[in-house]
């Protein structure tokens, strides 16, 4: 009884010592942009608020417009406007910041700013680790994340894992699907652009490929503010430009490192706390879930080892318990 | 036809005239309503300005024309309510207006000489058009005088001056790039005095009655902003105003002229439509009194900020506007939006409670039951023991 | 197993057609859930998508029905065989609970159609810890089902040689049935881990597995502890007081070493702070740990150990405290921000309470027809 006994708990302390000193070994990093990722970068200086971005999603991705939110929020019928928030008929949505008297437009006390919301198509998604059919992948070259209908079995775990709390679902409906920005993929397969920057009127959202974005995003924070640009429109190579006065951006890309990166990035003349968007330490979630788990289960030598430990105790239990009787 | 002098001033007498006219006081009424509507009186001032129409000595105007199409003047003879011919002409002395003068030459000028001269200090200066400065303003001359003579010498002998149309107010068309005129604006000329704006090309004439009636009423000028314009007509963006801001607000715009969203009579944003940074009540008054969507944007072509310098003949009628107020309504949605379902629920409540209450009580009997039993034991256990 | 017998009796006393009703009640909704989508029956939305289903059905439910696998490693690989008249029954309630977990994920996942994706090749996602979950259950309550399946072939001469066999084998299902609840109990907790920042630095930690665990194990042995005394009450049977003593005791050493990982984690988390904030999260947070205290304090004493209402208390108490963990991990001390509100539905709740009372018809079922629980030798 002792030997058994002690060979249990030789064979857990090793496997404890494994899990807690060969961390590091077993950890898995966070992983890095596909060369060829496609992304948007959105300015919320250059956003007027006007929303074309979110009938351009709409229309492009055949989703009904929203009305009853707004409709029995101010009790009021026949609005034009839409939903209040990213909901599972709305991919894409144009939220404002308030401060005070909210008069001049991107600054921080007193004043306001205009947000976009949509998938990050983040570099490690948290939704592709935490989904155990596969349903959530991100495309190896365009670095999309898109969703499989069929192979989701609709348990919402992505909703967990989301810190941005982008995927949304049809709680409403018998055969329900989940639904977010799939960055228009069938429409870029056709050699197109995402409906949000085709249809953004100022330049505000810009398609193009990741690396170029990051770059433009770049040089946009090295201009002086007040000194005049030629705002692209539409994509970020594009000949048609509108100028104007560079506005005066926080020093910061959000989407850049956190959570190891994505691909829809953003600038902003408020901080970017102010306008929903969390603070978020640069290892993805996905990393410190999958480091776990591989460090228990790398190669199933611990569950087997323990297996084995299992059975051989069990068998000498039933033998002993058999021959007693 | 002026016909100063020929008609009674005593009170009711207009009223009589008008009413030979053909137009009733119910109609009468009706006008000065629509006026103070237009200027943003309550409505009780009507009557003030009945009372003020009906008896009034009708005061001279007289209307000076120079770098200027005549659209302003133009606009005026359209004005329906009442029928502007006979009521302007029996509510101000118009003592010279070279559109509708009918004499011409020496003789106008002489009878505007003399109307100068007999209502000193007293008469309405209105300046059609923008006056020209540059090689000594020979660029505009009427009766071998320059504009710009000719509006310095009677400019301060008015007792108000109004600038009617962009030209006056600010230049105009005139002034577009390179301004090879020099054209200026009236209130650039006469710099000591004040000149009211009431720039638009055409002006709404509309909003010139209501500012004279203002002034004939009340005696004083209506509220003016920093540009001298009165604020009850351009106080407000034309976005503001604007019947089809929802689409803007929606984020429907046309693309292209023709297509789709165009036929829908979606927002012209896109198509370089000013109303966002164009100050004028265009959309309120419309045009021509023909009923609703009289107005460029109503038609389906973007506004190109005819009123306000720097915009109007100065920026590309297709080139974007800079949306000044893009002040979000209340009704956009906030950073955080608190949801209203997912909550607590009168149903989901109770039956929580109950249960929570019925596992208690449970727990209660089990433990009591318990403790009895253990009792028991005790109590056999005691009595065993002695 | 010799000394277990069917109790016998009759099924449909008042007690099973009160649960029959709320079973029924139960069904009611799942249809209405089917036909008109989970919003119709639910609270649940796009900031909380996980609620009463998910969190009491499968993560306390299961805990709580971890009492086969605590009595699995007591009497099979420590060796305690005095413990073994309690197996049967802790196997049962073990099995049913899995079970129905099993049921209430089908009610709970929107795409149901879909789950055996999980499993297979092609779409299995191997680096989802719900993955993990998933196999491990869907494996244990097989398991558990070929454990238990001796109960139905006892006593019959047909099935003599099917027994036979399966007792040749049964230890490899026994280890397996060890193993699995390790694994997938400990996952349970690492199921939160990707939810980052949403969890309150309260609870969110990388030990959540082990934490899982230990408390796994401790309310397995509770809840044989209640089983047995509310089983003696309820069915008017003597108290196996003197088994269920001894194995109380296994309880404070084992939140012993749960309460040294847990405020070591809160400790060089630097996550102490927010005890005292006294907002809902801190007051759970104490109402939790003083739940786990109570037990800990009572059962430590031998004395105490051996009245059946400490006992009783101890085990509720030690229940509670698990289940309240799970709760504030999983929901009170969940954030998603963005204003989104959750508190279960009554629909919602009535299913969650129809499913518990078929596991009672069931077990009371099973219980007076199988020899589940142990022979009453009168003296």
């Amino acid at each position: 009884m002792n030997l058994q006994r002690r060979d249990f708990f030789k064979v857990l302390s090793a496997g404890v010592v494994t899990a807690t000193t060969s961390r590091t070994a077993f950890a898995r990093p966070t992983k890095t942009m596909p060369p060829e990722s496609v992304g948007l970068l959105y300015d919320a200086t250059l956003c007027i608020g006007c929303k074309a971005c979110e009938v351009g999603c709409k229309t492009r991705n055949n989703k009904p417009s929203v009305h009853s939110e707004i409709e029995e929020h101010f009790n009021v019928n026949g609005t034009w406007d839409d939903a209040r928030d990213l909901d599972s008929a709305t991919m894409n949505k144009i939220k404002v910041y308030k401060n005070g008297t909210a008069a001049v437009k991107d600054q921080e006390i007193d004043g306001f700013s205009f947000v976009k919301r949509a998938c990050m198509h983040c570099y490690d998604p948290d939704c592709q680790s935490a989904c155990p059919t596969s349903a959530l992948q991100k495309n190896p070259v365009t670095g999309i994340v898109t969703w499989d209908r069929d192979a989701c079995c609709g348990c919402r775990y992505c909703q967990i894992a989301c810190q941005y709390l982008i995927p949304k679902f049809e709680y409403h409906k018998a055969l329900p699907s989940l639904v977010k920005c799939e960055m228009c993929h069938h429409i870029l397969e056709t050699g197109g652009i995402t409906g949000c920057a085709e249809y953004c009127p100022t330049g505000a959202t810009i398609f193009g490929k990741a690396k170029d974005l990051l770059a433009e995003a770049h040089k946009r924070l090295n201009l002086k503010n007040g000194e005049r640009y030629d705002f692209p429109v539409r994509t970020v190579n594009a000949k048609d430009k509108k100028s104007r006065p560079v506005g005066k951006y926080v020093n910061y890309i959000y989407g850049e490192k956190e959570g190891g990166g994505a691909q829809y990035i953003m600038l902003s003349a408020v901080p970017f706390e102010k306008l929903g968007l969390p603070k978020m330490p640069e290892r993805s979630g996905a990393a410190r879930s999958e480091t776990l788990q591989h460090t228990l289960y790398t190669g199933f030598i611990g569950p087997i080892v323990l297996l084995g430990a299992m059975v051989t105790a069990a068998y000498r239990s039933v033998k002993k318990h058999q021959s007693d009787e | 036809m002026s016909k100063e002098g020929s008609i009674d001033v005593n009170t009711g007498q207009r009223l009589t005239s008008l009413e030979q006219k053909g137009v009733s006081r119910r109609d009468f009424l009706k006008f000065c309503t629509a006026v103070a509507a237009t200027m943003g009186m309550p409505l009780s001032m009507a009557e003030v300005i009945a009372q003020t129409v009906g008896s009034a000595k009708r005061p001279p105007v007289i209307w000076l024309h120079f770098q200027e199409c005549t659209g302003c003047t133009e606009s005026l003879l359209r004005a329906t309510h009442p029928s502007v011919e006979h009521l302007v002409l029996d509510l101000i002395s118009l003592d010279y207006s070279e559109t509708l003068n009918v004499a011409a030459g020496h003789q106008v000028e002489e009878a505007l000489h003399q109307s100068i001269e007999a209502n000193k200090g007293k008469f309405i200066l209105v300046c059609e058009g923008s006056v020209p400065i540059n090689d000594g303003g020979i660029y505009c001359k009427i009766g071998g005088r320059t504009a710009l003579e000719i509006v310095k010498d009677i400019g301060p002998k008015a007792a108000a001056v109004v600038a009617i149309g962009s030209c006056a107010s600010w230049g105009g068309v005139q002034s577009a790039s390179p301004n090879p005129t020099g054209a200026k604006g009236i209130h650039e000329i006469l710099t000591d005095q004040a000149v009211i704006n009431l720039p638009g090309c055409p002006a709404s004439p509309y909003n010139l009655l209501s500012t004279v009636l203002y002034f004939l009423t009340l005696g004083k000028l209506p509220e003016l902003d920093a540009m001298g314009r009165p604020k009850f007509a351009y106080g407000r963006l034309v976005h503001e105003n604007c019947e089809r801001r929802p689409h803007f607000d929606a984020g429907r715009f046309a693309e292209v002229f023709g297509d789709d969203g165009h036929r829908q009579g979606w927002c012209l944003y896109k198509l370089g439509c000013k109303g966002p940074e164009t100050y004028a009540n265009c959309p309120i008054q419309l045009y021509c009194d023909v009923g609703s969507n009289a107005w460029p944007v109503g038609t389906g072509h973007p506004c190109f900020g005819c009123t306000e310098k720097g915009v109007g003949f100065t920026k590309p009628i297709h080139q974007q506007a800079t949306v000044f107020t893009v002040t979000p309504p209340a009704t956009y949605p906030d950073i955080v939006e608190e949801k209203t379902s997912g909550g607590w629920t009168i149903g989901g409540a109770a039956v929580a409670g109950a249960l929570a209450g019925a596992a208690v009580t449970a727990g209660i009997k089990v433990t009591k039951r318990l403790a009895d039993e253990e009792g028991v034991k005790e109590d056999k256990a005691a009595k065993d023991k002695s | 197993m010799s000394e277990t017998k069917p109790l016998g009796g009759k099924i449909f006393t008042r007690p099973f057609k009160i649960l029959m009703i709320f079973g029924l009640i139960a069904v009611f909704f799942i249809l209405k859930r089917y036909f008109f989508g989970i919003g119709s029956v639910s609270n649940l939305n796009d900031g909380y998508p996980w609620g009463m289903w998910i969190v009491y059905d499968v993560v306390t439910g299961t805990a709580i029905a971890c009492g086969g696998y605590a009595m699995a490693m007591l009497v099979y690989i420590f060796n305690k065989g005095h413990y073994h008249p309690l197996v049967r029954s802790a196997l049962m309630a073990g099995m049913f609970g899995y079970t129905l977990a099993g049921v209430s994920i089908y009610v709970d996942t929107g795409r149901w159609w879909n789950l055996q994706n999980i499993f297979l090749p092609g779409t299995a996602n191997p680096n989802s810890i719900m993955f993990e979950v998933a196999v491990c259950v869907a494996l244990y309550v097989a398991v558990m089902w070929i454990e238990f399946s001796p109960t139905f072939f006892e006593g019959k001469a047909q099935h003599e040689g099917k027994l036979k066999i399966l007792n040749k084998v049964m230890f490899f299902f026994i280890g397996l049935g060890v193993l699995l609840p390790t694994l997938h109990q400990s996952s349970l907790g690492s199921l939160m881990i990707i939810a980052g920042q949403k969890v309150s630095p309260l609870w969110q930690t990388d030990w959540l597995p082990f934490l899982y665990l230990m408390t796994a194990l401790t309310m397995g042995y509770a809840i044989v502890v209640f089983e047995s005394l509310f089983s003696s009450i309820g069915l008017k049977r003597p108290m196996e007081t003197s088994m269920l003593s001894k194995l109380a005791g296994v309880i404070p050493k084992l939140l012993i070493v749960y309460f040294i990982f847990r405020f070591g984690d809160l400790i060089y988390r630097g996550a102490l702070g927010h005890i005292l904030a006294f907002d809902l999260k801190s007051i759970m947070f104490i109402l939790e740990n003083l739940l786990y205290i109570y037990p800990l304090v009572i059962l430590f004493s031998a004395t105490k150990r051996k009245s059946p209402k400490y006992l009783f208390l101890s085990a509720v108490s030690m229940l509670l405290a698990g289940a309240l963990y799970r709760f504030n991990t999983y929901l009170i001390g969940f954030n998603p921000g963005n204003g989104y509100n959750y508190f279960p539905a009554f629909s919602e709740i009535m299913i969650t309470v129809g499913i518990i009372a078929i596991e009672i018809m069931a077990y009371l079922l099973f219980v007076k027809r199988l020899p589940v629980l142990p022979e009453v030798k009168h003296a």
